[in-house]
């Protein structure tokens, strides 16, 4: 069963009447099966209207829904789609392993590297499983240590990046939550390895750029990256969780926004409709975009690497703001 | 000097009434609800007499009690695009940060200078807490990194004053970004070889927190400030738990590792000394 968010309701009805027809013409005569067919190909050309109207001009509240769409590849799907030989590695070695970032190493297009993720599960029991993408600090840690591994075995290191945030717990304060992030930042920008980030569903907050700091940013074209969410903001700045609306057209966390922000480096086409109606291709569209990314970052070496990623980050509202 | 606050104050009060009495000559311990008399309270650095209360100090105070007297020069900081977003809520961006401006008399919520700590050099950046509760946005960002920079140039230390309610929502993404930016300025500073110290004052919470402050070489946090990333309502709200004694407060951290010390304010300048003093020591005479 499909799921429908609030305003893709016209579609849902018109898809409805189309497996409706469908039903019908099995035991109807061939007669009837024509003009059927007929009925079914003029209703789905008019969802593919549809559908390229309403996600061509989506507000940033509705790109967030999309963005957290329950059928929306996740991390592991990417690595699922895009990584052989893949081996997950676990644990940040001082107290467990959080499932919630996952990590490991594998082969991406032939080519050696290491993967990070934040997983927020598929169904409700991955979702728990992975704490809803919400990384305690031994999520970070591991991270860390993925990350200073692949800089000692010349692995380039992609990260695919959907969470809400960190996960705000008791036990995640009391076992240095901020500490982590900060040393999985640091990590990131020490790296002496290519590190390419996508946002490939929600980029929140500390909890994303904890593993974004990279030398190249991608967004898929409906993903959203920002620094609170927007029922937070809207709960903060306007006294008012049902505000959110308002919340998300002013935090510009589009993925367009922060191209012009030049916040990120590209924005990655999604299938029509959004990648959950199309997981494969957006698997493989994402694959495209980390490759070209990746090309001309293998050229240079850890040092030069490393300067490059510095001053990419410290450039940030220099030339490109004011 | 108690009978200063527990008679005369009542006594005031029900003489002139209470707007008549100015507003800037007590102010309420809001820890044990004393009145304290501004003067004293002053020379106390701001901290109660009465229950030993840390109240907040407003930037450019804090380089006056932590740098040598006579020693410093404010830097006049780098300016940045201001409301790159056009952020409106309830109120135009713009408008915030006019109001902060003129309430406080600073540009931003930070504050620089150079100068020395018991006769050692130093860079002193003091997070202001006063202006849009200490959040950071792309003027501290850019602030930190310019601060890096010039301890870097001077070849001294780096201490930071951190407090901050997190990141400056107004500018959206951009002030996310300034967590990466000033991590690079430690880095910046780390790979100089000089000492990156944080003290961490009420309140440093969120990104600042998970950014710089956190990879201070030492790391010392004044008696009772609140420290975290996450707020305590948003984690009461999500794991529906009443929250522990003490949590997140600077004596909580020092007892899960996450600080080095807690120091009591009047003893914040020596012991920066000292530290300083002893980090770098091996660094001159390499040098
Ligand atoms: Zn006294
Ligand atoms: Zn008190």
């Amino acid at each position: 069963m499909r799921h429908f968010l609030d305003f893709e309701k016209p579609i849902a009805e018109l898809e409805a009447k189309i497996e409706e027809l469908r039903q019908m013409s099995e035991p109807q005569g061939p007669e009837g099966g024509i003009n059927i067919a007929d009925e079914v190909g003029r209703l789905s050309a008019k969802v593919e209207r549809e559908l390229r109207g309403t996600y061509a001009r989506l507000t940033p509240w509705q790109k967030t829904q999309v963005a957290r769409h329950p059928d929306r590849p996740k991390a592991t799907d990417y690595v699922a789609g895009l990584i052989t030989e893949f081996t997950p590695l676990a644990g940040d070695r001082a107290f467990a392993d959080d499932a919630a970032i996952v990590g490991g190493i594998g082969r991406f297009r032939g080519r050696a590297v290491a993967v990070l993720g934040t997983e927020k599960g598929s169904d409700t029991e991955s979702r728990v499983a992975h704490n809803f993408g919400m990384s305690r600090p031994e999520g970070y840690r591991k991270a860390r240590r993925l990350m200073e591994l692949a800089g000692r075995f010349n692995l380039p290191v992609l990260s695919f990046v959907d969470t809400s945030g960190a996960f705000p717990g008791i036990d995640a304060e009391a076992r240095g939550q901020a500490e982590a992030i900060a040393r999985s930042i640091d990590a990131c920008l020490a790296a002496p390895v290519p590190l390419v980030a996508t946002i490939v569903g929600e980029g929140g907050s500390g909890g994303a750029i904890a593993l974004a700091a990279g030398d190249a940013v991608l967004m898929l074209e409906h993903s959203i990256y920002s620094v609170i969410s927007p029922e937070g903001c809207a709960a903060i700045l306007w006294k008012d969780q049902a505000q959110a609306a308002a919340a998300a057209e002013a935090l510009k966390l589009t993925a367009e926004d922060l191209r012009r922000l030049r916040l990120i480096d590209r924005i990655i086409a999604e299938p029509l409709g959004g990648a959950h109606r199309d997981p494969q291709a957006a698997v493989a569209a994402v694959g495209d975009a980390i490759a070209l990314a990746l090309a001309p970052l293998a050229e240079l070496d850890g040092t030069a690497l490393r300067a490059r990623r510095r001053d990419k980050f410290l450039a940030i509202g220099h030339d490109t703001l004011i | 000097m108690s009978w200063l606050t527990e008679y005369v104050r009542p006594k005031i009060r029900t003489l002139l009434g209470r707007r008549e009495v100015p507003d800037n000559l007590w102010t309420q311990c809001p820890s044990c609800q004393q009145m304290l008399f501004a003067a004293e309270l002053e020379r106390h650095r701001r901290v109660c007499h009465h229950c030993g209360h840390h109240l907040r100090v407003p930037a450019p105070q804090r380089l006056e009690w932590t740098l040598d007297a006579g020693s410093y020069t404010r830097v006049e900081l780098p300016k940045v695009a201001a409301d790159p977003l056009r952020f409106r809520d309830t109120k135009r961006y713009t408008d915030r940060l006019r109001e902060a401006r003129e309430k406080t008399g600073l540009e931003d919520a930070l504050v620089v200078a150079h100068g020395t700590i018991g006769g050692h050099k130093a860079v002193v950046a003091v997070m202001a807490f006063e202006f849009i509760g200490g959040s950071m946005g792309a003027a501290v960002g850019e602030g930190i990194v310019a601060a890096a920079k010039l301890a870097v140039l001077q070849q001294a230390p780096l201490i930071v004053f951190t407090a901050s309610g997190g990141a400056r929502m107004q500018e959206g993404a951009i002030s996310l970004m300034q967590m990466p930016r000033t991590v690079a300025a430690v880095q910046m500073v780390r790979e100089a070889g000089l000492p990156f110290i944080t003290v961490l004052t009420d309140p440093t919470t969120g990104g600042v927190t998970a950014s710089f402050t956190m990879l201070g070489d030492v790391q010392i946090a004044e008696p009772g400030a609140e420290i975290g990333f996450a707020g305590a309502r948003v984690i009461e709200q999500t794991v529906r738990e009443k929250l522990p004694e003490g949590f997140q407060r600077s004596e909580y951290l020092l007892a899960h590792g996450i600080l080095d010390m807690v120091t009591k304010r009047a003893d914040l300048p020596a012991t920066l000394a000292r530290v300083i003093g002893l980090l770098t020591v091996a660094h001159q005479e390499a040098a």
